[in-house]
Formats: structure tokens, sequence, C-alpha cells
């Protein structure tokens, strides 16, 4: 592809490889640690699932009870394995007990790691088995029903009950949406577990829940199947039980889920060590499982200004990026963040939002980009909203965006109701329609507005990856240098969950999840 | 006074009626869905709803399936209910509302140190949404969070926080003010929490050592008020309102050179 914007190929080059060598340089520090949360996924990959008699879910007793004994160092899938070796009992089986009160794992006799990895196998092996029918099912699908062209339209739900979410996720299918998002219930990322079964509580969402994947997985490929088109289903691998939603999502096949270490610990106040050690467990995850993950630094330009701060963005893309690729993540499947966040005050605003996006494109030409609509400068004013978002709609279409997150003229008032994602479904079936080759009509000026913006914000993110480089991202983001937001080594929610790996740690599932063969 | 004949002359404001291109012509737009199959008889049916709300000659502009079963409306027709403007008494927070940036220079000009202020969202309520919204970084609708001002100092607990510990780290901390938030309202659990947090307060003897407000989306000042708080915080209420508020109180307090609770 022949750069519009006259991009300097080697300056693209320079920022790539800075951001490889953090992503390398965070990969020592990830590798030489574990957290509760990677350790709980172990558990349910190992088909661990259910809660105790007072709601505690089986993988929180199973890797407390761990910790507590102190064998966290040696890992899960050590203790599962070797239980398994001294009971002949399942992990379900082993579990229950432990909840019960009847067994205690790490007083048992021990066999060696092989023997421990051996027990295991049998397990791991029909988890992968659940897994890759469902990455079966997702592809007949595909070949059969087909999917809606790109850029697909994606939209939320957000009623805070699973079954009125359905109504809300099918009738949006119905008007023309690609993708639909289960919105989270405020605050579960700080749930340091997940809760279990259907929900019908929620404030301004739904618990995440692998019950209420399922129910709406199965509404999302009967409405598929209704208009002839399959309906992706997005959720959160996030928080503090980032990786354990990978997991339930992989095995309820989901197909996009938000997934950003660096988000969580700047707007989540996540402890840093723990979200990018969770992070990797996710990744590889969603990696094998062709699930499209979504990064967050759109999010950078609602506590930062978009104009001044709109490398940042761009130096993050590439970092999460580095990170996909150390997890083995294929490029269709980096759904890297940005957003149309710029004050409509500006002039020229629209030139400067156009030259963004198409820089976006450019340098990471197969990404699965995800662009955000306005949301800074939605005011409650929902017919000039309606505007912005049109305004957005149409730098969608034009530089070839992937996944829209559809603008809402009600942005700023309250979750969608049914008729604004109608309204706004139809804003940008309107406009991709009508200006669907309009990028590959229009040339930018050389020299102009636009070619010069994106020059100058790619020079900034490489002057700014070379400095992260040279710092390390633990320092940066301590610094303030993302979002405008400074995040403590040692703080945030999480840290007691970190643990330095003992000598003979063992996690089966990563090397599994990373061959893709 | 007949309306029909003082339409082009002067507004009557013990009788105002909304304004379309002629005075007193009631006009207004509404948009809803309504849960029935599309068709005439949900046309028909929207008209006779938007009559029942007072509104005259419903004019159904546009109508549309948005998926089986539901249809969508927009409407216009002329309101009929008139509101006397001259006896709408609204409380408000009293002192100017300065954004964020005006805020912070406004506090070293006329405060001279950090203001510092404790918020939690307490006692049963698990909902961050209300404090983080004030309190954290990212702030709310494009409104940074009070993490964001400069020369404040802001403590967020989260939530399910015990009114003993707010006001113990509001102690320890030597706040100027306490945020307490309440999301859930069911069975009215908002006002017995916001009232045992008051009579916990009272009974520290802390009552005039620290500005105590509150908020949430059922919040409005005169409820505040009314339970014994300094000032209450509702929708559309953002870390500059609460800040501007407290900022003013602290100096009209005298507390400037008194970061102690102990001084106060």
């Amino acid at each position: 592809m022949k750069s519009k914007l006259n991009l300097d190929p080697k300056v693209v080059d320079s920022a790539r490889q800075h951001a490889a060598n953090i992503a390398r340089d965070m990969q020592e520090f990830i590798d030489r640690h574990t957290t509760v949360s990677t350790e709980r996924t172990i558990v349910r990959l190992l088909g661990v699932d259910g809660v105790d008699d007072v709601d505690t879910p089986l993988p929180n007793v199973v890797v407390d009870h761990i910790k507590e004994e102190g064998g966290l160092p040696t890992g899960a899938a050590y203790w599962m394995g070797n239980a398994i070796v001294q009971t002949g009992k399942a992990p379900q089986e082993i579990a229950e007990e432990i909840a019960a009160g009847k067994l205690e794992i790490t007083k048992l006799a021990t066999c060696s790691q092989e023997q421990a990895a051996e027990a295991l196998m049998p397990y791991i092996k029909k988890t992968f088995e659940k897994i890759d029918m469902q990455k079966a099912k997702r592809q007949e699908y595909l070949n059969t029903i087909g999917e809606g062209k790109e850029p697909y339209i994606y939209v939320i739900v957000a009623t805070g009950n699973i079954y009125e979410d359905v109504v809300q996720a099918q009738a949006a299918a119905r008007q023309g949406a690609d993708v639909i998002a289960v919105i989270r219930t405020t605050a579960q990322s700080l749930l340091d577990y997940v809760p279990y079964g259907a929900t019908t509580e929620g404030f301004g969402g739904t618990y995440a829940t692998q019950e209420n994947f399922r129910i709406m997985r199965k509404a999302l490929d009967e409405v598929g199947e209704e208009v002839g088109r399959y309906i992706r289903l997005c959720n959160y691998s996030s928080g503090m039980c980032m990786p354990e939603i990978a997991a339930m999502g992989a095995l309820e096949r989901l197909d996009v889920m938000l997934n950003d270490a660096i988000y969580g610990i700047l707007f989540r106040d996540i402890n840093m060590q723990r979200t990018l050690v969770d992070q990797f467990m996710s990744r590889v995850i969603i990696g094998y499982c062709g699930i499209i993950f979504n990064s967050g630094e759109d999010n950078y330009l609602t506590t930062d200004d978009a104009i001044e701060s709109a490398h940042t963005v761009t130096a993050s893309q590439f970092i999460n990026e580095q990170f996909a690729v150390l997890a083995n993540i294929p490029e269709e499947q980096m759904g890297l963040g940005h957003a149309f966040e710029m004050d409509p005050a500006t002039e020229d605003g629209f030139l400067l939002e156009l030259s963004q996006a198409q820089m976006a494109r450019e340098i990471f030409p197969k990404a699965r980009l995800k662009y955000m609509p306005p949301t800074k400068f939605m005011t409650g004013n929902i017919f000039r909203g309606h505007l912005q978002d049109a305004l957005f709609n149409l730098v969608t279409v034009w530089t070839n965006q992937s996944i829209l997150l559809t603008g809402m003229l009600t942005e700023a008032i309250h979750t969608p109701f049914m008729q604004d994602r109608y309204l706004s479904i139809e804003n940008a079936q309107y406009i991709f329609n009508n200006c669907r080759h309009i990028g590959d009509e229009v040339e930018f000026k050389e020299g102009g507005i636009i070619q010069s913006r994106a020059q100058e914000v790619l020079a900034k993110a490489d002057a700014l990856l070379a400095e992260v480089e040279k710092d390390g991202l633990f320092a940066t983001i301590e610094q303030g240098k993302f979002g405008g937001v400074k995040r403590p080594f040692d703080g945030g929610h999480g840290l007691e969950g970190v643990c330095t790996k003992g000598e003979n740690y063992f996690n089966p599932f990563i090397k599994m999840f990373m061959d893709h063969e | 006074m007949a309306e029909t004949k003082t339409a082009n002359t002067q507004v009557d404001l013990t009788c105002v009626k909304p304004y379309g291109d002629a005075l007193n012509d009631g006009k207004v737009q509404i948009s809803f869905t309504l849960p029935v199959p599309y068709g005439e008889e949900a046309e028909e049916c929207a008209k006779q709803y938007v009559k029942k709300l007072g509104i005259d000659e419903p004019n159904v502009a546009y109508y549309c399936e948005l998926t089986k079963g539901y249809t969508f409306f927009n409407v216009y027709g002329s309101a009929q209910p008139t509101i006397d403007y001259t006896a709408i008494n609204v409380p408000k927070v009293e002192g100017t509302v300065m954004d964020r940036v005006e805020c912070g220079e406004w506090i070293a000009e006329n405060i001279g140190r950090d203001i510092v202020v404790v918020g939690a969202s307490i006692e049963s309520d698990a909902h961050t949404v209300g404090i983080d919204a004030i309190i954290q970084m990212k702030g709310f609708h494009g409104h940074f969070g009070l993490e964001r001002f400069k020369h404040v100092v802001a403590y967020n607990m989260g939530s399910q926080v015990p009114c003993e510990e707010l006001i113990a780290k509001a102690k320890e901390v030597n706040a100027d003010a306490i945020l307490v938030s309440q999301t859930v309202t069911q069975k009215d659990i908002h006002i017995k929490q916001l009232t045992q947090m008051v009579e916990l307060v009272e009974a520290e003897g802390l009552r005039d050592k620290v500005i105590l407000t509150c908020g949430g989306p059922r919040i409005s000042h005169e409820l505040a008020q009314e339970l014994g708080y300094d000032a209450g915080f509702g929708p559309g209420k953002y870390a500059e309102h609460v800040m501007s508020y407290i900022m003013q109180e602290v100096k009209k307090r005298g507390w400037e050179k008194k970061p102690n609770i102990a001084d106060r």
C-alpha cells in the first residue's frame, strides 16, 4: 500500500524496534512471576467450576488455599497434578474437597513434576477439545452464514439484566450491528473473583460470568442465523481477573475482548506488576482462540488532550502490538485502539482526526483497528452529538477502520436506549454506504495539513518510545507519560496477588496456547 | 387574560408553556419507543399516548420498526399544561462555580495550601461509580476528577467503607472535607446510611471541624441539608462543582492556616 501520508518507513521501523525492545524487557519480568489470577485460570482450564457454600468461586478456594499454605511459587498446576496422582480424583472433586475442608493439597505426599504434568494431561486435553470445537463452530458460521462488511458496527448493551440484554442485543443485530459488547457492571474490574451464574442485577452494566456469556452466545447465534450474518460477542478480559475471563471467553466462544494492562493500571489503579503478568496469560489464550483483543489507548485522550497527546496513543499501539507478538497473536486479531476525541471547536479538527486515523491504518495495515467515537465532548446536545458521530463515521469509512464503536447521540446521558442504537446504526450505515470508496478516490496534498500532522505525530511517538526503552515501561508509567496519570510500581490494587515463581514452577498451558498448530 | 391575546406581546411568567415559533403555542417534539408492532395501530397508539401526556394535536412526523414488536416515533404537538415560573424556588449550593484550572489557581491564591478531601461510598453500597466520577483521574463525562486538580489532595477509599473507617481516615489525613457517595437507593437505604454518617461525625465532635458533603443520582442539595450535610451534589454535578464549593467554604471558615483538624 502506497502511503498517502508520505510516512517515512524508517521512522515506523525505528518506533517498532523500540517497542519490541520495551516488550521484551517487560517479558523478562513477566516470565519470572505468576499471580493468583493466572493460577486461578489454570485451575479453571483444568475443569474446576462452581462455588462453595458461601458463593466463593472454587478456583479462588483452591488458589487461596495453596497461597495460605505457601505453595503458590510452585504453581497450582503442580499441586493439582500431584493431588490427582495421590488421590486418584478429578480436579473438580479435589476443589470441592478443599472447599469442604476435607483436603489440604499441599500436605499430600509429593510426586515429580513430570508425573504431575502427566496426570493433568487428560483434563487439559478435554479443555482443548472444547475450545477447538468453539473455534470450529465460529469458522463454520463464517463459512456458511458469513459476516458483515468492515467496518464492523459495534454496539453495547448494558441493562444489568442478562435476559434484558438479550432482547436489546438481538434487536441491535437486526438493526445492523455486527458486534455486541455486554458492558460490565460498575466496579467488576476490581473484584478479585469472577461472579458465578446468570445475573439480573448490575449497575451501568451486567456481570461478566461464564453463564451470562453462554446465554448471550446462544442468543447471538440464533439472531445471526436469522439475519444471515455471524454476530460477534465482546466482553472484557480486563481488571483483576483478566486471564480468567479470557479462559471463559475461550470456552464460550467470545470473539472480541477488551484486553489492555496499561489501561487497567492508569484508569482502574490496578498494580502494574499484577496486570502485566495477567495480560500475558490472557493474551496467549486470546491468540490461540481467534479472539480479537481490543487495546484501550483511546482512553488516554479522555484524560489528556487529543491534539497534544496523540503521539502517546500511537506509541502505546506500538507497545501493544509487540506485547501481542510475544503472545503469538496474529495481526488480524490485534484490535489496536484509538479515538476521535478532539475538541469539536478546533479549526480543521476533522483534518487532524483524518490524519491520525489514516496513520494508524498505514502503520498497522492488517490490524483490526478499533476506533472509538467522541465521548469527551458529547454534551447532552443530542443533535450536535449526532453530527459529531457523523464526522467520526466518515473518518472511519474513509480510512478503512475495522471496528466502529458506534457513537451514540445520547452519550453523556444514559446507556443506550433501543431507539438510540437504531438512530446511530442508521447514521453509520448511511455514511458507510454513501462514501464506501472515498478512501480509494481521494489522496492528500503533499506537505499539506494532513500529511504534515501525521509525520509530526509519528516522529513524536518514535521519540517517546526511545525514551520508554531507555527508562523502562514501569518507570514511564510512574512518571505519568501515558494519559497524564501517574501510578507507582508498588501501588494500586492486587499487588498482594503477585508472586515470584519458584524453581519447580510450571504452567502447562502457555506452551500449548502459543502453539497454534 | 386569555392566552391567545397575549401571544405576541409579553410572557406571563405565572403560566408559561413551551415556545415553538409563537408565544404560547406549546410546541414540543418528543421521541419515544412503544413496545407494539409497527403499523397504523401503532401510529394511533402513539397519538393517543401523547394526548394523555397533555399534548394536543399530536402529529406523528416519523415512525418506524426498531425490531419486531417495537416501534419508534417522532411526534410534534401542542403542550397544554402551564407552570408558574414566579413560584419556583431551587435551593442551590452557595458560591461561584469555577472550572478545574481556575479551582487550582484559586486555591493557590486564596488558601495557600493544598485542600485535602476523603471520599467513599459508605456501608452497604458497593458502587464506586459516583465517588470515582468525582475523585478518580478519569472523572465523568469529560469532567476530570479531583485527582487531576492542582492543590487538591484527594483520597478515594472506594466502596462499602464503614462510616467509622471514613471518619478515621479523615482524621488521619486532616481532611478539609468528607465526600460521601450513595448510589443505591432501594428502600431508601441511602437516607439511613447518610443519617448514620452524620450522627457518627457529630458523636466524634467533628461536625464543625470538617465540611460534610454527599452526592449521588438521587441526592439534591435540599435533601442533603435536611439530613444535616453542608452540601449535596446530584446529577449533572462534577468535581469542579464539589471543589468550587469546598474551597470557598474553607476560606469562609478561615481554615487557610488550619490544615490540622485539631486547630479548627
